[in-house]
């Protein structure tokens, strides 16, 4: 027993020594370095690996380096990602490119969707509630059970946050029975449509391809609003990268963004090209975060 | 007639008395608990996860036999990390400020101690080997050192004072307390393989990475198909779990969780000297403004917050010490034969090993939004791995040859023996259930680590450091309280025995 003891004890020893030794390796750097970029994981995250890696391949075609795409599993994980350069390029939304251009001084906007200086979030509710579709704020949702999707989301969380309490002049925790945080969009429909929540705030994107595909069944859970137009998900890029792939590569990436046709390609956004943008187009969001306390003043 | 009389007769046990007490606590939680049934159409989702177990389904999914193997990898060396380091620890866990660290460390969830380390590291395997081993070592500790506590002394007593520390821990302690430090670190290494698949849950390329994505996207097929495999991975541990493997797991292991991450440590720093340092100090505001940063914090989110998690917890708790005592039989050889066992351990796997977060989705859907698809999933979770623990150690209870079968058994002869372990277990899955409050923020129940999760999300660190050190605080005071009362508890079966 003891020998066995002691000769586990001498392995595990030798074991753990040998796994110290290999994770602090470091690890053998290419001679051109890589860019790695990500998108944030709203909607659609099933098989992003194979649908970014061709995004992934014509970005590397186009500029001449290699290029990855890493995955990420939150909002605030792209956000960190970026600021910490593991990542150096990110399709974020209007909130977490706020959050990310503060943390990381010089990056910069480059290029967003076609849709997107116009984006929507539609209220969604269920047909228990006998609310019908109307021009104005629903207020007949105060008091009812509401969710809103991702916690750091623009669609799923700003933006219906900052309507319900210029509308009904309260925090969504005291305007409603019950406030969740459904994860994601299609969580968000599913839940609604289940009843659990009564109405809920989602990707005006996501409600239409989910109904689209019949993924919903629209008798049980129905639009009854939408917000007006604001700016949301966009290309950001670090300001180092001029330094590392040399002068005029933010520009080269933006220009390869905007020229980016093959549908294939854009329908892993989903848009229908892209645009050029600029930080300022998104001060708006940075204000309403501010004006709810998601950022600091 | 006298006997009966005779008050000392009537007089409850302690362990009577305790019980009655966290009973009548969870009945009084009860009434303040937003506890109720609100949901309408909950089928047509429901059968949707039905038809994904009818024909569950691989196709779709990238790189899963990757992500079994790195969930393996991540467990093993996060437990074996944690049970050498915890091992140190429990030699000096008579020192308060061990136990106190201790019980700090294992107060935070293994998925917070991720998106901390998320931050510093970023994918670097390091992450999920620390956000493992870290709470891993500081529960071994504890466990470790009560074994020590509690073990014969004899050889080790009558050792020469010459004899060297470390030998007379080697040959005179650990060959009589080897099967008890080996058993529990086997039962850990199913705990791990647990933590391991839900920090994918967080971003590591673990099987919950899958598992997440795919449950987000209403793919039941997806999500049945990684259930099953992560089920039959954890009900075949004891076949592939074998004490000469572990050294060939522990060399492979590294190799399988490397990657081409590198640590800066511009972000490490950066992450101690600004990240965490409350916003009104970095901004230099002046004591004043710290304070009222603090206070506003504590009253809108740490106070609610501690509300809402004892008050959840306590229900979950006595609901699970209930549920288990119910659960427990069928697993054990006093009342079933390999058949039954069989089935019993089947379903048990499958309750403790199915993630709280999906068992709380399908019950929110059954039911809407309250505090009780919370407990439900708490109970289900926790009360199937105390049901097992108790059942395994009931079937070392020894009975007489004539005694009674049925109910009878259950009630006059297994209770009373094995409710001393049982509480006992209770216990130590008190800070635990505490501390698995904080992943049902889906069903808008606001407990501490609903708020600690709002503040990473929001990416504010130093609210995020501030929450995590009361949820700390209460879990130390919680678990000093839970050792009060089992010292309590021993020493009055003590007295019974004389």
């Amino acid at each position: 027993m003891n020998t066995s003891i002691g000769a586990l004890f001498n392995r595990t020893v030798v074991s753990l020594a040998l796994v110290t030794s290999v994770i602090l390796a470091p690890v053998q750097a290419d001679d051109v370095k890589t860019l790695v970029f990500s998108a944030i994981p709203d909607q659609d995250e099933s098989s992003l690996k194979a649908r970014f890696g061709k995004v992934a391949d014509y970005l590397s075609e186009t500029l001449e380096i290699p290029v990855k795409y890493v995955p990420v599993k939150s909002y605030a994980a792209s956000v960190t990602g970026f600021r910490n350069n593991q990542l150096q390029l990110a399709w974020f939304g209007g909130l977490s490119g706020v959050q990310a251009r503060n943390l990381t001084p010089g990056s910069k906007a480059i290029a967003q969707g076609e849709e997107d200086p116009e984006f929507y979030t539609y209220f969604i509710a269920h047909h228990s509630t006998g609310l019908k579709p109307g021009e104005a704020f629903p207020k007949e949702i105060a008091g009812k059970r509401f969710t809103f999707g991702s916690k750091g989301s623009t669609s799923g969380r700003l933006m219906p946050e900052y309507h319900i309490r210029k509308n009904l002049g309260k925090s969504p925790e005291d305007s409603f029975s019950t406030v969740g945080f459904s994860g994601n969009h299609s969580r968000t429909v599913a839940l609604v449509e289940s009843g659990s929540y009564e109405v809920g705030a989602v990707n005006y994107k996501v409600w239409e391809k989910m109904v689209a595909e019949k993924k919903v069944d629209t008798d049980k859970v129905s639009l009854i609003w939408s917000t007006p137009g604001y700016p949301d998900y966009q290309w950001t890029i670090r300001g180092d990268v001029d330094a590392t792939w040399g002068e005029g590569f933010s520009d080269k990436v933006q220009q390869a963004l905007l020229d980016m046709k093959d549908p294939a390609l854009l329908e892993s956004f989903p848009r229908k090209r892209f645009i050029p943008a600029s930080n300022e187009d998104f001060i708006a969001i940075e204000e309403t975060a501010k004006a709810i306390g998601l950022l600091d003043e | 007639m006298a006997l009966i009389k005779s008050p000392s007769v009537f007089r409850h046990s302690l362990r009577w008395n305790v019980s009655w007490l966290f009973v009548l606590s969870a009945v009084l939680c009860l009434f303040v608990a937003d506890i109720s049934i609100r949901s309408f159409d909950p089928w047509a989702e429901l059968g949707r996860l039905v038809s994904g177990l009818l024909q569950p389904s691989m196709s779709g999914l990238d790189d899963i036999g990757l992500a079994v193997l790195q969930t393996l990898a991540f467990a093993m060396l996060g437990v074996a990390l944690g049970s050498v380091c915890g091992l140190f620890l429990a030699l000096v866990f008579h020192w308060r400020w061990i136990r106190m660290m201790c019980a700090l460390l294992r107060a935070v969830h293994e998925l917070f101690w991720a998106l901390i380390f998320l931050q510093i590291f970023g994918l670097h395997p390091l992450t999920g080997l620390l956000a493992l081993a870290i709470p891993y070592a500081a529960t071994f500790a504890k466990i470790y050192a009560e074994i020590l506590e509690e073990g014969d002394r004899s050889a080790f007593d009558v050792l020469s004072h010459q004899t060297g520390w470390v030998s007379a821990f080697f040959y005179a302690r650990l060959p009589d307390l080897w099967q008890h430090f080996k058993t529990y670190t086997a039962y850990r290494m199913e705990c791990g393989l647990r933590s391991s698949a839900v920090l994918g849950f967080v971003g590591l390329p673990t099987l919950g990475y899958s598992l997440s994505t795919a449950f987000m996207e209403g793919q039941y097929s997806q999500v049945w198909a990684l259930l099953i495999l992560f089920y039959l991975l954890i009900a075949s541990l004891k076949y592939w779990l074998r004490p000469s493997l572990i050294p060939v797991y522990l060399c492979v292991a590294p190799f399988v969780i490397s990657n081409d991450q590198t640590i800066s440590f511009a972000n490490v720093a950066r992450f101690f000297t600004q990240d965490i340092v409350p916003s009104p100090l970095l901004k230099g505001e002046s004591l004043v403004g710290l304070w009222q940063w603090f206070a506003d914090l504590f009253m809108t989110q740490a106070l609610p917050g501690i509300i809402n998690t004892l008050v959840l917890s306590q229900i979950a708790l006595v609901a699970t010490g209930l549920l288990s005592l119910g659960l427990f039989p069928i697993i054990s050889k006093q009342f079933f034969g390999r058949v039954g066992r069989g089935l019993g351990h089947v379903f048990l796997v499958v309750m403790r090993s199915t993630p709280e977060y999906i068992l709380a989705f399908i019950l929110l859907l059954l039911w809407g939004p309250s505090m009780l698809p919370a407990i439900v999933a708490l109970v289900l979770h926790n009360a199937s791995i105390i049901g097992h623990l108790v059942g395994r150690f009931s079937n070392d209870v020894r009975l007489r040859q004539d005694a009674p079968t049925g109910i009878n058994r259950y009630t006059y002869e297994l209770i009373p023996r094995v409710y001393g372990q049982f509480l006992a277990f209770l216990f130590y899955r008190w800070e635990v259930i505490i501390r698995e409050t904080a992943i049902l923020g889906i069903l808008g129940v606001a407990t501490l680590g609903f708020y600690i999760d709002s503040a990473i999300q929001e990416i504010r660190f130093d609210r995020a450091m501030v929450l995590i050190l009361i949820t700390a605080i209460l879990n130390i005071v919680i678990d000093g309280l839970s050792r009060y009362i089992r010292n309590r508890i021993r020493l009055s079966q003590a007295i019974n025995i004389r």
